[in-house]
């Protein structure tokens, strides 16, 4: 029934799209979520009077990480193709998109963590310190716990963004359901392979917003 | 156990520089409670967190248990830490940990094994009362329960010192003073030196047995509680004391009586350490063939006795009274006799 509405539709080939999209999207989340993680980190251990308090590295890390944020991604990618080619060796396939995709969220979530990282009570850094807690154990045992509620949901934001970007990373080039829309859709005039692109992306959306929407909840004794 | 010279700190603020603390000498002795009492921007916190060096004081010395607190390596500080614990107003514990584990976090902060947690842990949750509850998060709890959680995770690592910073201000009076026993109860079972802060003379007169008094930065008196009770100099111990002894409405009260009923004698009776009130005045009537009234009256139990006023009427023969005086006089109480028919 589905061949007879979605005539140009290679099934074969948007699956292949999918798995691609899907591979962009994981990888990139996982990296930019400790990438992201380190730099939030050190953004705010770095903020005045905090654990390691010091005004150049944190407006140094503050510059780099609004910088790259504020760049639009498309244009990102096209900077980030000499350095792209320097590590993948290539500028096609989905391994390529990875550089741009990574630059461009982990600024974006490392926000999201110092965010995060504000909104824990000073009271028990404190009084962690006044148990002679050592600065890796605050991170580990008070700042990281106390905010995963507020971290795992940025990261599904986070993830979120990052799907759309490897459908315009494909239109550059690497490949995934935005690359297939673009491509077999758009290009050669298919609606019907646009249509279930779109369709198939809403799908991953959604299922990564209500995985993230549980976790966080689950996670959230306040 | 706990000595303070010459402390100050001085924080620079966009509006110029703030004393908090302003040339403070303390001496603390090992296995007291001793309560810092003032109103809000006093200093107290600043104070109490100059001991464990939360904050660092701008100069002066800081010694506790023999070591120059603000000489020590961050390392040598850590483990001086560990035995001088602290509880807060507002509890803070770890939202995502359970009981148990909030209780074990010092202890994994000292690097305990897990067995030995385990069972440290078990002791504690019965020392504070908490049994049942240990697989609770915080956000499940009463105040009362909370606090109890933090005064745990205060003992664990059976500290020398236990610092509380307003640890009752936040309850009702009821789970103010069942968390009050339980700093007795500790303070008695494991020999802990204690120091509170508070502006509640309250909590001074039921579990301290020396207090300060700060104002603006300053430790402005000092004394065992009942000294201070008997003889506050200063009028913001005037006004703490006044907290706990009369009720505003006394002399009020006192003058209406008397205008209404001038018999006999008005006697203001003092009680500091020493005798209770009730004994003394079933005594007084069995003996002294007088009648009494008790007008008004506030007799507390301090660490160191009976702390109050009373105010009662003596009515008797001439003779009868004389020697209700005379016996009055005889015992460990102050008598003033604010009329006399
Ligand atoms: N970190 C700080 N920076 C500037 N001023 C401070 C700081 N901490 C406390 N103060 C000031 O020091 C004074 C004493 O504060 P605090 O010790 O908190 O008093 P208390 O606990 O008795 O209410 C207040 O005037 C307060 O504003
Ligand atoms: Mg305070």
């Amino acid at each position: 029934m589905l061949s007879t509405w979605f005539t140009n539709v290679q099934w074969d080939v948007l699956l292949e799209a999918t798995n691609e999209t899907l591979y962009m999207s994981a990888i990139s989340v996982v990296i930019t979520f400790f990438l992201g993680l380190a730099l939030g980190l050190a953004l705010f251990l770095t903020s005045p009077g905090n654990l390691w308090g010091n005004k150049f590295l944190n407006s140094v890390i503050a510059i780099i990480v609004n910088v790259f944020r504020s760049i639009p991604f498309i244009i990102l990618i096209i900077l980030l193709i000499p350095f792209t080619r320097l590590i993948v060796g290539t500028m096609l396939g989905a391994e390529a998109a990875l550089p741009a995709l990574i630059v461009g969220a982990a600024p974006f979530y490392a926000r999201m963590v110092e965010i995060a990282l504000r909104e824990i009570n000073k009271g028990v850094i404190e009084a962690a310190k006044s148990m002679g807690a050592t600065n890796a154990q605050i991170i580990f045992k008070v700042l990281i716990p106390e905010s995963t509620p507020a971290l795992v949901s940025g990261i599904t934001v986070t993830a979120i963004a990052l799907v759309s970007y490897t459908a315009m990373a494909g239109v550059v080039g690497a490949g995934g359901l935005g690359n297939l829309a673009y491509m077999e859709g758009y290009q050669r005039d298919n609606a019907d392979v646009t249509l279930i692109s779109t369709a198939l992306i809403l799908v991953i959306v959604f299922v990564i917003q209500w995985i993230g929407d549980r976790i966080t909840t689950a996670l959230d004794k306040r | 156990m706990i000595n303070l010279q010459a402390v100050r700190k001085v924080f620079q603020t966009k509006d110029g520089e703030v004393k908090a603390v302003d040339t403070v000498d303390l001496n603390i002795k090992q296995g007291e409670i001793y309560g810092i009492i003032g109103y809000s921007g006093a200093g107290k916190s600043t104070l109490i967190r100059i001991l464990n060096m939360l904050e660092r004081p701008t100069s002066g010395t800081v010694t506790i248990g023999g070591k120059n607190m603000s000489e020590l390596s961050s390392k040598k500080l850590r483990e001086a830490r560990q035995e001088i614990s602290m509880i807060f107003q507002h509890f803070n514990l770890l939202w995502s940990r359970t009981v148990r584990e909030n209780i074990a976090f010092p202890l994994e902060i000292a690097g305990y094994p897990k067995a030995k947690i385990k069972q440290r842990v078990d002791e504690l949750i019965d020392l504070v009362g908490l049994e049942g509850r240990g697989g609770s998060y915080p956000s499940q709890l009463s105040g009362g329960q909370k606090q109890r959680v933090g005064i745990a995770r205060a003992l664990a690592n059976e500290p020398k010192v236990l610092l509380c910073d307003e640890a009752t201000s936040a309850l009702d009076p009821k789970t103010t003073d069942s968390i009050l026993d339980l700093l007795v109860e500790i303070n008695q079972k494991l020999d802990l030196t204690i120091v509170l802060i508070t502006h509640e003379m309250h909590v001074i007169r039921k579990i301290c047995h020396r207090v300060a008094v700060m104002e603006q930065g300053r430790v402005v008196e000092e004394g065992d509680v009942l000294n201070v009770f008997k003889n506050p100099t200063e009028p913001i111990t005037k006004d703490f004391v006044k907290q706990v002894t009369e009720p505003e409405e006394t002399v009020d009260t006192i003058k209406q009586f008397i205008s209404e009923f001038p018999e006999g004698r008005i006697v203001q009776l003092t009680f500091i350490g020493g005798r209770a009130g009730q004994p003394l005045i079933t005594e007084l009537i069995r003996k002294y063939e007088v009648d009494v009234n008790i007008l008004q009256g506030k007799i507390t139990q301090t660490q160191n006795g009976p702390y109050g006023t009373l105010f009662i009427q003596i009515k008797g023969t001439e003779s009868a009274l004389a020697r209700a005086m005379e016996f009055l006089n005889s015992v460990q109480v102050e008598v003033e006799v604010i009329h006399n028919a």
